[in-house]
């Protein structure tokens, strides 16, 4: 799962998809989430680097990064 | 390195301009402490759910309803609405800041007795009493609020059978300009009803009309409808004395004060725009004082107001089972505590605030019980910081009506602590347990066993 090409992501967490005009507000971690999908990494890859950043636990993240793509995808934001 | 704070990520889609029905954010402080208690040592000792009681709020609202009327109005009662929350150690609470009874069954009577209240001071109000309920309150000198002529005639006989006489008041209802119109209790004043059974019980020998009764609604928003029922029961109490020469001692206006509860589908939260216990107090004192009662003939003005006295003194501790999405994208939240000892919950958005530090990200969140009910809902809409599996909410203004109205429905009625003036913790109620149930349950005996 990739993000589309054109969702612009500031470094203050603002996410816009020009294609809609929609736009969105990100946590900081989910700002990371987002840069780290934009540089075509993988969900494995963005888990580990969460994880060596962050003071979490591999379950945690596992569940968590699976809701928040499900809300990427409900909100038409992945190719 | 030392790794950074975790929060779970999250995304919200910003739209201007839209009506909201999450409204905007509430709380901005975790609710840490109750009375300086931690929340999570609280969980820890006693489990989840929790009701916490705090005792100091409680006498802080009585000293303050108190001084609203007292200082408005020479002869004050109050008396404690035990359906509101007939826990023993809240009623002594009452009791203890001068607080009469006011019951509406024979099991809250005896509770009240129990408590240790002389007859002599319990009122007893309430459609539903039994030939048995009667008699003990006659037999305890209680004082009768009668709601029905059938109450009317079995006081009558019982009496007679006793040979004593009984204490009695009528309830009476009336127009005050609010709807709706709470007709089902007692007598009406503008048809006639009350006038026939004060004739009634004028004439009869063994009652003693002591007070003229109304309760005109519940969860009241404007004050000025007491005052027109206050008015109408000074009229009563008036005409009473002109037409028979007998003084009525007591004016009960009874309860329904609204609390600081925010009722589901208002447009501003209660805390800002429901009228305050002085804002009673004034329309009701100032109707009795303006009205046409001979001088030092003033009844004794007695209150039951129940909700606005204990609502803000409870808390319930839950904690979250689960989160998930709903279909459209909304996050849902699943709690330990539903509606199942969340009873107010169909009529209130309780404010509900974490246990725990948070950040300044919110969802737009819809919480849920942990029954498997769709009627289950603590909260449809409600915009809240970021909650993780086993982290802890305080739900607030929960006093009035759960601890009596909760029910044993699917599983197991929690804990109740009072935290009392020297911060200290006492168990009230103790967690049920699955031989309370059995206990009271039998199988006959060719259903004893059975093959699968």
């Amino acid at each position: 799962m990739k993000l589309k090409s054109d969702v612009a992501v500031s470094d203050s967490g603002f996410v816009f998809l020009p294609t809609t005009g929609e736009s969105f507000s990100v946590n900081p971690i989910g700002s990371e989430v987002l840069q780290l999908l934009k540089e075509g990494k993988s969900i494995q890859e963005i888990s580990n680097q969460i994880l060596d950043k962050f003071d979490t636990e591999p379950l945690i993240i596992d569940k968590d990064l699976s809701d928040f793509m499900e809300i990427l995808n409900h909100y038409s934001l992945l190719e | 390195m030392e790794k950074q704070k975790y929060e779970r990520p999250l995304i919200k889609k910003l739209e201007s301009g839209m009506p909201n029905k999450f409204g905007t954010r509430t709380g901005y402080q975790p609710t840490t402490h109750i009375e300086n208690v931690p929340v999570k040592d609280l969980i820890k000792k006693y489990d989840s759910p929790l009701f916490v009681i705090s005792e100091k709020q409680i006498r802080n609202n009585v000293r303050k309803a108190k001084q609203a009327f007292e200082t408005r109005y020479p002869k004050v009662q109050f008396a404690w609405s035990y359906k509101t929350n007939y826990l023993d150690a809240v009623c002594r609470t009452f009791h203890q800041e001068g607080s009469w009874a006011e019951v509406v069954s024979g099991f809250e009577f005896s509770k009240a007795l129990n408590n240790g209240v002389n007859g002599s001071k319990i009122i007893f109000n309430g459609p539903g009493k039994s030939d048995k309920d009667l008699k003990m309150a006659i037999e305890n000198n209680a004082l009768i609020h009668i709601d029905h002529l059938e109450e009317f005639y079995s006081i009558r006989q019982i009496t007679e059978k006793l040979n004593k006489k009984a204490k009695v008041a009528i309830r009476v209802n009336m127009d005050t300009g609010i709807y709706p119109m709470w007709d089902r209790f007692g007598f009406n004043y503008e048809n006639g009803q009350a006038w026939d059974v004060l004739n009634k019980i004028i004439r009869t020998d063994s009652m003693e009309l002591v007070g003229l009764h109304t309760h005109i609604g519940t969860f009241m928003l404007a004050a000025s409808a007491y005052s027109a029922a206050a008015y109408k029961l000074a009229d009563l109490a008036v005409s009473i004395r002109k037409k028979y020469n007998h003084e009525i001692k007591y004016i009960d206006m009874g309860g329904g004060f609204s609390s600081k509860n925010t009722l589901k589908g208002a447009y501003l939260p209660g805390q800002d725009v429901n009228p305050s216990i002085d804002e009673f107090a004034e329309a009701i004192t100032s109707a009795l004082i303006n009205s046409n009662f001979e001088k030092g003939h003033l009844p004794i003005l007695i209150l039951e107001t129940g909700r606005a006295l204990i609502d803000d003194t409870s808390y319930l501790l839950g904690t979250v089972l689960s989160n998930k999405r709903l279909s459209d994208g909304r996050r849902s939240t699943i709690l330990d505590a539903g509606v199942n000892i969340l009873f107010t919950s169909f009529w209130y958005d309780h404010k509900i605030t974490p246990a725990q530090p948070f950040t300044q990200y919110t969802e737009d969140t819809v919480l849920y019980g942990p029954l498997c009910m769709n009627i289950d809902v603590v909260r449809n809409n409600v915009n809240l910081p970021l909650l993780n599996k086993g982290e802890h909410v305080v739900i607030h203004n929960v006093g009035a009506y759960n601890m009596t109205q909760w029910m044993q429905f699917i599983t197991l009625r929690p804990r109740i602590v009072m935290i009392d003036e020297k911060e200290q913790v006492s168990l009230l109620r103790e967690r049920e347990t699955l031989s309370n149930f059995l206990e009271m349950e039998s199988v006959p005996e060719h259903l004893k066993t059975f093959d699968l």
